[in-house]
């Protein structure tokens, strides 16, 4: 059986699932909850400097998209960091801790851009036996006002500042958690990573308006007739995780920076896809807000049976195993032609391939053969695009098949060629003509 | 059970069970239901769905507005086609026609529930009484619509919104035709097809008349002098006779007339069914009657069919809900002989059939099951009075693809046309359809004349 124990950072913990900072792990209550059904660690909700906690509104926190039957497939808050008491939160972690030891129990920090702030809130939390710390440098809605949360991920030199605090008063290990809301993600990794810390851990949630109330005229979640936007997560911000979690991974600055992977893992697919991309571990909120902490024993027995099926004995033997598979745009093989192909066995002739390829696209399906209704590709007007299998609702009905080397492809009228060519060189490219010149 | 009285009385069970043995069959979709239900739809390009729709309604897209909220224009979507699309959701049978085409039972052996969508979506138009269409200037043309049954108020509806002036005209005491009087209770409840009715005639421009019957109040030629065209929706009036030996003893009913007076009762207490009830017949009028006998309280039902299961003409999903009530289906059987004791019906003998050479023939083995109660279910005949010279082709009116009869100025639609196929929604398209030929000749007769420069 596959063996699933996790060592991220010199953090311990029997699986590589945490639950990120959020409300899930606001307090022990639910945290015990957690550790009860299975998961490896924790990211206790983001704790606020000494004094009165902050205070949330009273109204609507969340707001959702959803796909068919109602399945959840964003969710958006404006809930802000924990609104307990310090101590409150430090007791509790402390005693959780104690009771698993186990487990990973991670504090996620903010306080005010200061050198005090840090400097007074470490020790409290080093206290509470906690195995890291994680800065948050995420949250994009109503901390960021007050220059906290993204105001600071959003400055890569805040970022190293305080990093460099962290570092420097505590031996905790430190989490950098970065925000998205940001147009490079490899300058904060690097300013993290300038400062000292020992990993980052991404995304936190994207600015969003999920949706506006049409009796309204509001955004949701609408309070007392206003809204505002809100901290987008779940399975619909996956994509974009996963670019940013491999920007880092495959940087030369940042290679090698451990990433705790986050955003929208609802299953073990997503969970091992984050590993593959470079994650030594992965967070999830979402999946445990709408189905509740479970869901973790599927993601454990997912990802092990598929390990097992695939020969992976450790999580080392997967992660980071697709970053040399990620490249520019630019180094992709030209000279690599496939066509789609409709399994007319699994084909149930709804026509959706058709019409997105006949009115969208290449004109290269067909509606009627023989005057039968009949939904074939044309592969000498297939440009292999992939849209008729993305939008076929049958699994494995339509798949993408690579042409042979040597063989001809009918669109073009040319012989595939074996070799490797691409941008960089291709007679079109005006840079590659001046390069030649 | 109620009483197991025999001989044929009412009031067999109590009110309760009355009440809950004619509830809908298949109760309205809510919201979220409709929601769940309308998530499974693909949104198919040319969809089967709609090419297997008699009315080709829109059907992807009237299930795409339901998903999206807006229940109103997917009745626009649906009434576009078939301004009877209420009833149809609730009488056609999917099973074999849009429901059947559903590419989801390729994928899961399991349609979207079309029917019950189209009812959700046009139950709210209808409990709003949103009208979505106006009439057209007036033409200053008059048709008369002969029937006011599903084809007869297809037509008159489309007629009207051309601007046209209908008369329809009807034998019977209320329009609505075989869905106020041959449709089973249970799939028109809360007296749906009069609802109906009221929501087809609201339109306006269409004269209803009650009590007018061709050949007895009026001819075709009474008509064409006060009207510019005319529509016959006549329906089928006649039944076929059993051909068999006491067919004229007390106990021996029509079951059109059975199910009739069932849709007319307030109570279905007062309906009469027997204790043991025979049904003669294999169509979808069969397992109406045998199920609303069973549902009146019979103790026992049997239908006999002359041949095979896999020629019956009612449904598949018919069939299993007959079973389903506790009506036992017998196939191979042919009436012989009404059996009589004290002058009323006491069971049916019965010949063996069997196929040979293609050919029904009896195989000599005989056999009998008690009855107090036959009902005939053996297929509709037409029959009319006061057709002119309006040409029959095997005992139907004949027409052309656009429902001309041979007669100038004179359409017909539904099941007294040839080939007319026993199903409402047909009837409704059959209805429409002429509707727009009519249109098109009368408006083309008033083309003015242009002069060539």
């Amino acid at each position: 059986m596959a063996d699933l124990r996790n060592n991220f950072v010199g953090i311990k913990s029997p699986n590589p699932f945490w639950l990120a900072s959020a409300p899930p792990t606001d307090k022990a209550y639910n945290v015990e909850r957690a550790f009860k059904a299975g998961w490896g660690g924790v990211v206790w909700k983001t704790l606020g400097e000494e004094g009165p906690p902050v205070v949330n509104v009273n109204g609507p926190r969340y707001g959702a998209i959803w796909g068919a039957d109602r399945r959840l497939l964003g969710l958006n808050n404006i809930e802000l960091i924990t609104d307990r008491d310090l101590y409150t939160n430090l007791r509790e972690m402390k005693q959780v801790k104690m009771n698993w030891p186990d487990r990973a129990l991670i504090a996620s920090i903010m306080v005010p851009c200061e050198e005090e702030s840090w400097k007074a809130i470490l020790p409290l939390v080093e206290e509470t036996g906690a195995d890291g710390i994680e800065l948050n440098f995420g949250c994009p809605h109503g901390m960021s006002e007050r220059g906290m949360g993204a105001a600071v991920g959003q400055v890569p030199e805040y970022i190293e500042m305080v990093v460099r605090w962290c570092k420097q008063y505590t031996r905790m290990p430190v989490i950098t958690k970065l925000t998205p809301n940001i147009t490079d993600i490899r300058k904060p990794a690097r300013a993290a990573k300038a400062g000292g810390t020992d990993a980052v851990s991404l995304i936190n949630t994207i600015n969003s308006i999920v949706s506006v109330d049409l009796d309204n005229f509001a955004p949701n979640p609408t309070v007392g007739g206003k809204g505002t936007h809100g901290g987008y997560c779940g399975p619909a911000v996956k994509p974009i995780a996963l670019n940013m979690v491999a920007e880092i991974a495959r940087d030369p600055e940042t290679y090698g920076l451990p990433i705790s992977g986050i955003g929208g893992i609802t299953t073990w697919r997503d969970a091992a896809e984050f590993l593959a991309l470079g994650a030594g571990n992965v967070q999830v909120c979402t999946a445990a807000m709408t189905y509740g902490f479970k869901i973790v024993q599927e993601m454990i027995t997912g990802l092990s049976n598929w390990m097992d099926t695939k020969g992976h004995r450790s999580l080392d033997d997967i992660c980071g195993r697709a970053v040399p598979n990620v490249t520019d745009w630019q180094y992709l093989n030209l000279n690599y032609i496939a066509k789609a192909h409709i399994d007319q066995d699994a084909c149930i002739k709804c026509g959706r391939c058709h019409i997105a390829c006949e009115d969208t696209s290449h004109q290269a399906i067909t509606q009627f053969v023989d005057g039968v209704r009949h939904f074939e590709v044309m592969e000498d007007e297939c440009v292999g695009c992939n849209l008729c299998v993305n939008v076929c609702p049958v699994e494995n009905c339509i798949t993408m098949v690579g042409l042979e080397p040597g063989t001809l492809d009918e669109r073009t009228g040319k012989i595939v060629d074996p070799n490797y060519a691409n941008w960089t060189t291709h007679p079109n490219n005006p840079m590659a003509r001046q390069a030649a010149e | 059970m109620g009483t197991t009285e025999n001989g044929i009385v009412g009031g067999r069970l109590d009110q309760a069970d009355y009440v809950r043995n004619f509830a809908d069959l298949h109760p309205p979709l809510d919201d979220h239901e409709a929601l769940v239900a309308s998530d499974r739809c693909y949104f198919c390009y040319d969809a089967p769905c709609m090419t297997a729709c008699p009315t080709s309604i829109d059907i992807p897209l009237f299930i795409r507005q339901i998903s999206t909220g807006n229940p109103i224009g997917s009745a626009n979507t649906i009434f576009d086609q078939n301004i009877l699309g209420g009833m149809c959701a609730r009488v056609c049978p999917t099973e074999t026609l849009c429901e059947q085409a559903c590419v989801r039972n390729t994928a899961e052996q399991r349609p979207v529930e079309i029917g019950r969508l189209q009812r959700y979506a046009t139950d709210i138009a209808m409990r709003d009484n949103h009208q979505f269409y106006q009439r057209a200037e007036p033409t200053g043309k008059s048709i008369a619509v002969v029937g006011a049954g599903p084809a007869g108020l297809a037509c008159a509806h489309r007629l009207a919104v051309k601007g046209h002036d209908v008369v329809l005209y009807d034998a019977r005491e209320k329009a609505g035709g075989l869905n106020e009087y041959g449709i089973a209770t249970y799939k028109s409840t809360d007296n749906f097809a009069q609802k109906e009715v009221d929501y087809v005639l609201s339109i306006g421009g269409i004269d209803c008349r009650n009590g007018q019957m061709l050949g007895r109040d009026f001819s075709i030629s009474d008509l064409l002098e006060k009207h510019d065209a005319v529509f016959l929706g006549l329906g089928l009036s006649g039944v076929n006779a059993l051909r068999a030996e006491g067919e004229t003893l007390a106990g021996v009913d029509d079951a059109v007339d059975f199910i009739a007076a069932l849709r007319q009762s307030e109570t279905k207490a007062d309906v009469a069914v027997g204790r043991r009830v025979v049904v003669i017949g294999g169509g979808m009028t069969a397992i109406d009657a045998a199920v609303q006998a069973k549902l009146l309280g019979a103790e026992e039902v049997t239908i006999c069919y002359r041949r095979g299961k896999e020629h019956m003409n009612a449904s598949e999903f018919e069939q299993d809900l007959a079973a389903a009530k506790g009506v036992s289906i017998r196939h191979w059987l042919q009436p012989k002989r009404i059996l009589a004791r004290d002058g009323k019906v006491a069971g049916i003998e019965l010949d063996y059939t069997t196929l040979a050479d293609g050919r029904l023939v009896t195989t000599g083995e005989s056999g009998a099951i008690v009855a107090d109660q036959i009902l005939k279910a053996i297929g509709q005949t037409f029959e009319a009075d006061g057709l002119g010279t309006v040409a029959l082709e095997g005992g139907r009116i004949a027409v052309d693809a656009e429902g001309r009869t041979s007669m100038n100025g004179v359409w017909a639609g539904g099941d007294c046309i040839v080939g007319g196929e026993d199903l409402t929604v047909s009837a409704v398209a059959n209805g429409r359809d002429a509707a727009e030929s009519i249109h098109r000749a009368l408006m083309a007769a008033t083309q003015p004349v242009t002069a060539v420069a």
